[in-house]
């Protein structure tokens, strides 16, 4: 499993890397290829192959780290960046250890999406857009997208690591339109997984038909509420809330600079005991599932949160080593051009004991945030915002009517410490987090969790 | 790199492509991290990759790949054709013809190379230095970073466009942690440039570290509607959105506010807006689009009215009009879409105090968050989350945070009542230069 430098051109490389000094020195080699395509008005377009293949050297003295990168596989091509990456270094050549390589078994991959004709993807687009556009006649417009990536890695480090993966992800995505008079509203669903094209094998015409039902809901939807008020996060996707108020809080970067309101709360209660989270890399075919992170350490599954009480900070091997801390297997990064930096893989609420619908019940008036578009976290003052893309209104403890353009705002230590129910269902979605100027999948999950009180902020004052 | 490019459409062409283009980029860059007085990570690299885009009739497809040995150019143009075999006809694709590019000077600083990584480093750290060095409450400094890309461009299509320019930019920013009243708060500097001369550090940390500062003991405001101000680094990204719901690609699929608009009312007669891809201190100017389209001048909003969307060839020759040399692409992995190139609000007369003073009682936006989620793209609505300071009597009072901000892009553009003279570029979501907006009517939704 480390095929893309063998272990002797390794070597070599972390030799050079180090030939000027250095505490730490790491190859990253990595190819990767994918196939994108997409249905708008009816019609397939923008379909794109794409292929990379390339190496990142890094060399780590002090608080520094020296990186350089090269496209293509080359190995004199990669002893050229090892030398760039050291040049800046004037101390005596280190020696590596001598590399021992890995055992690890890469997530298994029923049906390669490269061995699919192109024509398949395209009838799947097709067939998604009928039943998007089936689902009404207020459906004025509907795209889709189709993304298939193998991504092939090795990675090779000064203290002997020399280990790889083989990873696969397919991904679709369904947005519609519907348009009553004046009034025009959108819809959003996907579908993905760290697997091959067997993820399409039940049913993915839905997520078209769900796409298009969200839309043609808002069509109904009268202005949000503005102001201080309890509010009902949905399951699922509803779980990029914790991702942004919390996990990257207690992301180890974050921390370490003091830019984290997590700093020193480290077995501390931050929420009430009624709540358990985790970061697990391991979920089986889960969309921010890989066997290893790209630095080689086997991902594992952390509880970030038990029962109230903070209980982890996610690491990658930069902040793992500042601080003495074992390595949690979180070190990502988006390709052979960048540097890793600690990352949430799969991060959720583990499921509770209430029921969604009794949830609710107990709301005199509030708010009801079924899904979002998207969030923002300032980590260091825990400052957060996220746009709703479908809520409702609760009046008198039932869901009364949808509302249009909703933003939730808040600061992540006090809505965590307002979760004050956890429901008993659960699911997981994808998303693609940007961090550092890096993209990268991640999973985030939940069931049904309320907040006792959270600004939302609308037009209707 | 231009050879590169040719041998790539011929490649295409022999692949079974009736007509292509190729898109060869190579691009050096580097970038230093400070942090805590020393330099945190410093990367140094170059690379190369191509795109080629294969019609077959009217059928289009895309390719991209970093190896651009003989053999890797002739896989990935038959890739390109294969793409293309897959896609549907589209009545309205097909390449543009050849027309002279247009001139643009000074797009690269030829110092750029003679700037050391030490010298760098050492620019990194005066940028974190002055931050610290602005004001007792500033804890620290998250991040101070220095990037720079020297980037050469060739493009070559079977129609006989066969182009090519060089540009280089330059960027400082600093994130700085402000502590005081039991709180935290951060605040953003930045600068940037064609080369690292351009950048001022001690600018770039003392803006960082004012802006943290003025937020310590920030509360929230009442909900209400009232006045906004928007300082530049605020209005130039919804300027960004603005230029989004301009492009013909959106106005065509009916994913714009502005669709069915031209020629219609859309803006106060104080706001006037233009895309240039000609302007020397945009990033975005080059000789020539993404398609190899020359870039130009165009006027979007004056005097109140709607003047025209931004095209590529596709648009064009869909919506019956001539491209505006706005085809643009985020490097060799993405083909040709449309997107503005630099947009510039036109600066007014009003002082940043004169504003505030026409403001009377309202709110200062200074900060936005969750643009890319708060913000419906076809409908313009809009509800973000924002930060900034109170306005009372004409001038700035408390800090506030935790609020939001709702309008939609037209009735903002309307509702524009006066515009600063104080421009700036911004490259957040884009390039844009504008100064401050005072919006007449906002809702603000705090406490």
């Amino acid at each position: 499993m480390s095929g893309l430098i063998p272990a002797e051109g390794a070597e070599r490389v972390l030799a050079a890397a180090l030939a000027n000094g250095g505490d730490f020195a790491e190859v990253f080699a990595e190819r990767s290829a994918g196939l994108t395509m997409a249905i708008d008005e009816s019609r397939v377009e923008s379909v794109q192959a794409g292929a990379a293949a390339g190496a990142g050297v890094r060399v780590i003295s002090g608080a520094t780290t020296y990186f350089s990168h090269v496209d293509g596989l080359e190995l004199a091509d990669i002893e050229r960046a090892a030398g760039e990456a050291a040049a800046a270094l004037r101390a005596e050549r280190t020696e590596p250890r001598p590399l021992s390589a890995a055992q690890t078994t890469p997530l298994p991959i029923e049906v390669a999406p490269a061995g699919v004709p192109a024509e398949r993807k395209a009838e799947l687009l097709r067939e998604l857009d009928q039943r998007g556009r089936g689902a009404g006649p207020e459906i004025a417009q509907f795209t889709a997208s189709y993304a298939e990536v193998r991504r092939e890695v090795s990675v090779a480090n000064s203290e002997g690591l020399y280990s790889g993966d083989d990873r696969t992800r397919v991904r679709i995505g369904a947005q519609a339109v519907a348009r009553r008079d004046g009034t025009v509203e959108t819809g959003a669903e996907t579908l993905g997984a760290h697997c091959g094209f067997e993820l399409f094998d039940d049913d993915p015409g839905a997520i078209a038909e769900a796409a298009s039902r969200k839309a043609l809901t808002l069509l109904d939807a009268g202005p949000a509420p503005a102001g201080l008020m309890p509010v009902v996060v949905g399951g699922g996707f509803g779980g990029v809330l914790f991702h942004e108020m919390t996990g990257h809080g207690l992301e180890a970067d974050h921390i370490q600079k003091g830019a984290s309101v997590y700093v020193g709360k480290l077995g501390e209660q931050v929420a009430r005991p009624l709540l358990t989270a985790y970061d697990d890399g391991r979920l089986p075919n889960e969309w921010g599932s890989d066997a290893i992170d790209d630095e080689g350490v086997p991902t594992q599954k952390t509880r970030v949160i038990e029962e109230g009480r903070l209980t982890a900070y996610l690491y990658d091997g930069v902040t793992a080593r500042r601080e003495g801390a074992a390595p949690t297997g979180n070190g990502r990064r988006e390709s052979f051009r960048h540097l890793p930096v600690p990352r949430m893989t799969n991060t959720y609420i583990a499921p509770g004991d209430a029921e969604p619908e009794a949830m609710i019940a107990e709301v005199k008036r509030g708010f009801y945030a079924v899904s979002f578009a998207g969030g923002q976290v300032d980590p260091a003052t825990g400052d957060f915002v996220f746009g709703v893309s479908e809520g409702y209104l609760i009046e008198g403890g039932r869901v009364t009517r949808p509302c249009r353009g909703a933003t939730l705002i808040g600061n992540c230590l006090e809505a965590l410490a307002a979760i004050d129910a956890v429901g008993n269902d659960f699911e997981m979605k994808t998303g693609v987090c940007g961090k550092a100027g890096q993209r990268v999948p991640v999973g985030t999950g939940q069931g049904h969790v309320r907040i006792q009180a959270m600004t939302v902020g609308g037009t209707e004052v | 790199m231009i050879s590169l490019a040719r041998g790539a459409v011929e490649a295409a062409t022999a692949a079974g492509a009736s007509d292509a283009e190729a898109y060869a980029v190579e691009d050096s860059g580097r970038e230093v991290r400070a942090h805590g007085g020393e330099v945190e990570s410093l990367s140094s690299a170059t690379q190369r990759g191509i795109g080629i885009r294969a019609w077959i009739g009217k059928r289009v497809g895309y390719a991209y790949g970093t190896d651009l040995s003989e053999a890797g150019v002739t896989a990935l143009a038959a890739r390109a054709a294969e793409a293309a075999r897959v896609a549907d006809e589209d009545e309205f694709a097909g390449p543009p013809s050849s027309s002279p590019a247009a001139q643009v000077s000074d797009l690269s600083d030829p110092t750029l190379g003679e700037w050391s990584t030490d010298r760098l480093a050492g620019l990194a750290l005066a940028i974190e230095a002055a931050a610290l060095a602005a004001d007792s409450r500033i804890a620290g400094v998250e991040q101070a970073v220095y990037a720079d890309s020297a980037e050469s461009v060739a493009l070559a299509s079977s129609l006989g466009i066969a182009g090519e320019y060089s540009s280089s930019s330059c960027y400082g920013y600093v994130q700085a942690l402000a502590e005081g009243d039991g709180g935290r708060e951060t605040g953003l500097g930045f600068d940037l440039g064609r080369g690292p001369a351009a950048l001022d550090p001690a600018a770039i940390g003392r803006e960082g570290a004012e802006r943290a500062a003025a937020m310590i003991g920030a509360g929230k405001p009442k909900s209400r509607s009232c006045p906004v101000v928007l300082d530049p680094t605020v209005a130039a990204s919804f300027v960004a959105l603005i230029g989004r719901g301009l492009a013909a690609s959106a106005v065509q699929r009916g994913r714009s506010p502005f669709a069915e608009r031209l020629g219609d009312e859309v803006a106060n007669p104080v706001l006037s807006l233009h895309d240039d891809g000609l302007d020397t201190e945009g990033f975005a100017s080059a000789p020539f689009d993404a398609e190899g389209v020359p870039r130009r001048r165009t006027a979007l909003i004056e005097a109140s009215v709607l003047h025209t969307y931004l095209y590529d060839t596709y648009t064009a020759n869909r919506g019956d009009a001539a491209s505006t040399g706005n085809a643009s692409r985020s490097g060799y992995r993405s083909q040709p879409s449309v997107s503005a190139s630099n947009l510039i609000v036109a600066a007014g007369e009003l002082s940043f105090d004169e504003l505030l003073n026409e403001a009377g009682d309202g709110v200062l936006v200074t900060d936005v968050a969750g643009l890319h989620s708060g913000v419906n793209p076809v409908s313009g609505v809009f509800s973000v989350g924002a930060s900034g300071r109170a306005i009372r009597d004409g001038e700035l009072s408390e800090p506030l945070r935790e609020f939001t901000i709702a309008s939609d892009l037209v009735s903002m553009l309307r509702a524009v009542r006066a515009v600063g003279a104080d421009s700036r570029w911004v490259p957040f979501g884009g390039s844009v230069k504008t100064p401050s907006l005072l919006v007449g009517e906002m809702t603000v939704a705090g406490s």
